[in-house]
């Protein structure tokens, strides 16, 4: 497993620009044939770069749809995927909202969309800032969803994305999450996607079902009872394959480009970690920082880091679990009701009816944009190490931090 | 690490100044990352970007709360934000004012703090009273962390032409004023 996305010595082919242009750039390496979005906040920088690209004619033979709002986005995007399109979007938080229910339909339809969800907090109350809520919400629509660590992984995912969408074997589209403000408008070293690196990477998209009025076909129409079920039952086993086809294109890519952020998981000190914590975005550069500390004091804390949220890599959690002592899942989202982010239940859920019988806990951080500093993850650490000696769970799980003046 | 704080206004190019520092120091041989303050953009209210600045590659994403280097665009930020908040003992602090440094003795560090008249500097060379580059070539003479010829460079390759020039040469005066000053 590897350590960092960023390999120093790759130091010669990097630029410094911001999170957003560097996943724009991505995109336009992937040759799309059209990109549809609404640019009203919350929307990106992404879609502003890429607007600019296509209107300068640097993406040759794409369209850039300006709609009047995201549920027409997507939609605009469905249309365009079933006559064979390549197609991108970008949105966030409401805008991603706004577009739930066109979002089934494209998985339904099994149309190849790739968009990069900026992740944001959702209202009420309003709030901009950076949470997972979001992409999490959309967990149930069959968009296979992977979470970026930095904004090199960000812009590399987008061309990992197509690949995985368009495997004839999955046809599914694919979300890339990227946490808001902190990866979209940070400004850090990356190599920008190599347009030849990319073109042998991703070869053009040949969908074997188009809507093409020489051959008429439907889709999206009635599915009885008699049917319907069998549609779910496909796009679950269609999940299934994107399982090995993730790992796959993560080794495809690193032939090519020599970068590798990970398959399904990645792992970080975590062969020999007693204390695992467990988490995806943004968070983990902050975390890997804390968890060099501990190492350097002789103590075995690790991390597992999430890349695939859907389909959820339940065997290769299992197995990176294996030999913790206790784990901590640390993330940027609540189930309201439930108490708990839903990594930690899912995590939690993918242990059950195994012979791993470590203590597991959660903590919910980072919500609506506060902050999320060393000193928390070390608290964290330090109540988890608490439990693993005690054997005593106070609280499966909880906020790392409340202000009681504001309740 | 090196850890760059920047106060403004809303408008007056703090972000923009965090981005060109980290691209300069890039260019230096450095990693960097730079990321402003989120907050709701309103014109004139206050503003903070951060940049650091390390040998190997940014990983941590957490604000800046214990910086090396705070730099001050605008000194009636003073009256209402706690610039020098976390600022280390051993620390600079720049302030952009036509006031000397003693003018700030009240203020809670024990940090070094050098001011320059950046918006005279501006003025004179860019013909606008906009210091955000201005002040990044007092940094570089104030600090030596970064060269003023990458900061140029950086300042150049965002904007063309004229704008790019007289913003060079501001830079320049604002780094040969602060290098006597240190010296």
């Amino acid at each position: 497993m590897s350590t960092n996305t960023v390999n120093p010595k790759d130091k010669s082919k990097m630029v410094v620009v911001e999170g957003s242009y560097a996943t724009a750039h991505a995109v336009k390496t992937a040759r799309p044939n059209v990109i549809s979005a609404y640019p009203i906040t919350p929307q990106t920088h992404i879609v502003e770069e890429l607007s600019k690209m296509v209107a300068n004619g640097e993406i040759p033979g794409c369209e850039y749809i300006n709609v009047e709002a995201e549920f027409s986005a997507i939609s605009a995007l469905v249309g365009a995927s079933a006559v064979g399109a390549r197609t991108y979007s970008a949105t966030t938080s409401q805008g991603l909202f706004l577009m739930h229910e066109a979002l089934f339909n494209a998985a339904g339809m099994r149309f190849p969309i790739v968009m990069t969800v900026v992740n944001r907090a959702v209202s009420a109350p309003i709030n901009i800032w950076n949470d997972q809520q979001d992409s999490i919400s959309q967990r149930d629509a069959g968009w296979i969803q992977i979470y970026a660590e930095d904004t090199q992984e960000a812009a590399d995912m987008v061309l990992q994305a197509y690949k995985i969408a368009e495997d004839k074997d999955v046809m599914l589209p694919v979300m890339v999450c990227m946490d808001g403000f902190i990866l979209s408008h940070v400004y850090e070293p990356v190599i920008l996607m190599d347009q030849k690196e990319a073109d042998e990477f991703l070869p053009p998209y040949k969908p074997e079902n188009i809507l093409d009025p020489k051959n008429p076909k439907s889709f999206g129409a009635l599915g009885d009872p008699s049917c319907y079920t069998e549609f779910r039952y496909s796009i679950e086993q269609a999940m299934d394959v994107a399982l090995q086809k993730i790992e796959d294109v993560a080794e495809e890519f690193k032939q090519i480009t020599g970068r590798y952020h990970g398959g399904l998981i990645d792992g970080y000190h975590l062969e020999d970690a007693d204390v695992v914590l467990v988490s995806f975005g943004s968070l983990l550069g902050t975390m890997k920082d804390v968890v060099d500390d501990y190492r350097m004091r002789g103590e075995k804390v690790g991390i597992l880091k999430i890349r695939s949220f859907r389909p959820f890599p339940v065997e290769a959690i299992r197995k990176a679990l294996s030999s913790a002592k206790i784990i901590c899942v640390i993330e940027k989202n609540i189930s309201l009701g439930r108490k708990e982010g839903a990594l930690f239940t899912e995590l939690k859920s993918a242990l059950y009816n195994t012979e791993n019988t470590a203590p597991a806990i959660g903590y919910i951080v980072g919500l609506g944009g506060r902050d999320v500093l060393p000193r928390h993850i070390e608290e964290i650490i330090e109540r988890t190490k608490t439990v693993l000696e005690t054997g005593s769970i106070d609280s499966e799980s909880s906020f790392n931090e409340v202000k009681e003046e504001f309740l | 690490m090196k850890e760059i704080r920047i106060h403004g206004r809303g408008g007056q190019g703090s972000v923009t100044a965090a981005e060109l520092l980290s691209i300069a120091a890039f260019e230096d041989g450095k990693f960097s990352q730079a990321f402003p303050a989120f907050g709701v953009e309103r014109r004139g209210a206050p503003v903070q970007a951060f940049t650091r600045i390390s040998g190997a590659p940014v990983r941590v994403r957490s604000h800046i709360y214990e910086p090396n280097y705070v730099i001050v665009q605008d000194s009636t930020l003073i009256q209402s934000v706690d610039v020098v908040s976390g600022l280390k003992d051993d620390g600079i602090l720049i302030i952009n004012t036509t006031e000397n440094p003693e003018s700030f003795s009240h203020l809670n560090t024990m940090a070094k703090i050098y001011t320059v008249d950046a918006t005279k500097v501006a003025i004179e060379i860019i013909g606008l009273p906009i210091v955000n580059t201005v002040l990044l070539g007092a940094f570089a003479a104030a600090t030596g962390e970064v060269s003023v010829a990458s900061i140029q460079k950086a300042v150049k390759d965002r904007f063309s032409g004229s704008v790019g020039e007289k913003n060079s040469e501001a830079i320049q005066k604002a780094y040969d004023l602060m290098k006597v000053k240190v010296e």
